[in-house]
């Protein structure tokens, strides 16, 4: 038997929209999109049944609905918004400058493709698509991490003064209903507490500019604040990370490591396909295959001495990426992968893999050759143009 | 993994197919398991084949893979079985649950699938849904059977969750909460290999 009131069956996008309900932002503002429209519209109804006090400004794009963050949140509110995909792209010119302005706007993102062809299903070329507009980004495997991930990033950003988004595979989590462990609403009012901004555009005791004209003589330095903030973000995810697990029991950090002791051979993914790649680690693990996974969950701020750290080790790395880079010879997770390892005196041979662009599945037995592959790869690079293997893929 | 059951249901859009997979992997969930819920998603349509799943476990499940070899099928509308693979994916000593008046035994001769040793279960879920809630809504009582092939969960807790989600989502119409419960336990009790 479990508790009913704390243990309950929700699909991510309800794991997200009950974050929020308990955050109780001061403002939401967004517009509907498959696959995230579930999260505002059941917090609208939240709203509307008066469990939480939130303006709510319904807009009429997400280009609106993120300008209206940006002012909610300079104004000096807890504000939050959710998108997907077209959505995400809509918003893409008023991310950077959210990022800029240092406002801790959380956003539940839930991973769609992005047109064209037009397709409503998960890959992560959305969110990869605004990898450098300054947020935050944190990628789940599954409900239970959204729900957490989202209640964390409200401290997180408000520590570091930065914008996160925190994501799930569009469908395969959002829609599916898992178990889901909630936090007692009060403890989350007293683990989050007031959002005190360091200052805020309405206050009369210290007038600030917020988006002036900022040029040759001053861009740079400014830009290089909100650089900075991005790097010290990592110290302060970690500490939030610790105290969560502290509070609540459940452990998180920048990226989770599954049978990486004695693993020589490893795969390195985010999101939902982790959850199935820790099946075909146990399988190939019952026949003495030492192999591991490393989930990535933070993307932004990269953890790369962490990563090159922990994957330094390996004889042999697969690095899976759900989106694709147009040529730029690998994919955005192992460029950025083999960037940290690159000069390293141990690190292993590495080869990527895209998979699951616009939802096509992916099962234990094909992860398990990706496996197979690796734990026999020898031979060096021999293509430097096209070094990517593009799995399940009809030719 | 060895304790996971996997289901596939089969409906038509409109008959409930996601509903009954959502309202077992609570049961379920209930009753201390971990569970999966989710339906296929693609266009939808009043009508048209559906699908949708369960998994369910003593132990968390990692899985976000698609169902592609089901412990169990649930048919919803036998009348799918002319136009869909209902048996994709099912081996020998898997389970297939029939909303149908005819026999299993009728069954497997039409199908020819006699020497597949896949377990042919048959109950009159829509004649029972016409008897108790007045409507051929044949989701509830085939979750009744389901309850009875898969075998791990106690009934009398499965009809006391399903009451309280009944009485969430039926506020307004108390009427079909003791038609739907009974044809839950018709169902639990007629199905027949």
């Amino acid at each position: 038997m479990v508790d009913k009131n704390l243990t309950v069956a929700k699909t991510g996008n309800e794991a997200m929209a009950e974050a929020m309900r308990q955050i109780n932002p001061d403002v939401v503002a967004a517009y509907p999109i498959t696959p995230a429209t579930e999260i505002a519209q059941i917090f609208a109804g939240f709203v509307a049944d008066g469990l939480v006090h939130t303006e709510f400004v319904r807009v009429e794009s997400e280009h609106s609905a993120m300008s209206a963050a940006v002012g909610a949140a300079a104004a000096g509110g807890r504000c939050m918004t959710a998108t997907s995909s077209q959505g995400l792209m809509l918003m893409s010119e008023i991310l950077p400058i959210a990022s800029a302005l240092r406002l801790p706007i959380v956003m539940p993102e839930v991973n769609r493709t992005i047109a064209g062809p037009i397709n409503i299903h998960c890959d992560h070329s959305d969110t990869m698509f605004v990898r450098d507009s300054g947020w935050m980004q944190v990628y789940c495997e599954d409900a239970q991490e959204a729900y957490d991930s989202v209640l964390m990033g409200i401290k997180i950003a408000e520590k570091a003064m930065l914008p996160m988004m925190v994501s799930t595979d569009g469908f395969i989590i959002s829609h599916c209903m898992a178990r889901v462990d909630l936090i007692p609403d009060e403890d989350v009012t007293k683990y989050l507490g007031q959002y005190k901004p360091e200052t805020w555009l309405l206050n009369p005791d210290k007038k600030i500019t917020l988006g002036g004209l900022d040029l040759q003589d001053y861009y740079f330095e400014h830009k290089m604040v909100a650089i900075d903030a991005m790097y010290k973000s990592k110290a302060i995810i970690k500490e939030c990370c610790e105290e969560f697990a502290g509070k609540f029991g459940r452990n998180y950090d920048f990226f989770e490591s599954y049978e990486m002791d004695d693993a020589e051979t490893a795969i390195l993914a985010m999101g939902s396909v982790c959850g199935t790649a820790k099946v075909a680690v146990d399988n190939l693990r019952k026949d003495g295959k030492k192999v591991g996974l490393v989930r990535m969950r933070v993307f932004r701020p990269f953890p790369a001495e962490e990563l090159a750290k922990t994957l330094s080790n390996l004889k042999t790395l697969a690095i899976m990426d759900r989106s694709d880079a147009m040529s730029a010879g690998e994919a955005p997770l192992a460029i950025e992968t083999k960037a940290a390892l690159y000069g390293r005196k141990k690190q292993p041979k590495t080869h990527n893999y895209v998979f699951g662009l616009g939802g096509r599945d992916i099962k234990v037995e094909e992860i398990e050759d990706v496996y197979k592959e690796m734990l026999d790869f020898t031979q060096p690079e021999k293509n430097f143009d096209r070094k990517v293997t593009y799995l399940g893929v009809r030719e | 993994m060895d304790n996971l059951a996997e289901i596939r249901w089969h409906g038509r859009g409109g008959q409930g197919a996601k509903t009954a997979a959502l309202l077992f992997g609570e049961a379920a969930m209930s009753l201390g398991q971990y569970i999966q819920a989710f339906p296929e998603y693609g266009p939808e349509r009043m009508g048209a084949p559906v699908q949708s799943f369960n998994r369910i476990s003593p132990e968390p499940i990692t899985l976000h893979c698609g169902v592609t070899s089901p412990d169990i099928v649930v048919v919803l509308d036998p009348t799918l079985i002319a136009t869909v693979d209902v048996f994709q994916g099912l081996n020998e000593g898997d389970s297939i649950i029939i909303n149908t008046e005819k026999t299993s035994a009728a069954i497997s001769e039409e199908l020819n699938i006699k020497d597949k040793g896949i377990n042919v279960y048959t109950v009159n879920a829509s004649g029972i849904s016409k008897e108790e809630i007045g409507r051929d809504i044949p989701n509830t009582p085939m979750l009744g059977a389901l309850v009875k092939i898969y075998g791990k969960l106690d009934v009398e807790h499965v009809l006391v969750d399903m009451k309280s989600k009944l009485e969430k989502k039926f506020r307004h119409k108390p009427e079909v909460i003791e038609g739907n419960l009974k044809a839950i336990k018709r169902a639990y009790g007629e199905v027949k290999s």
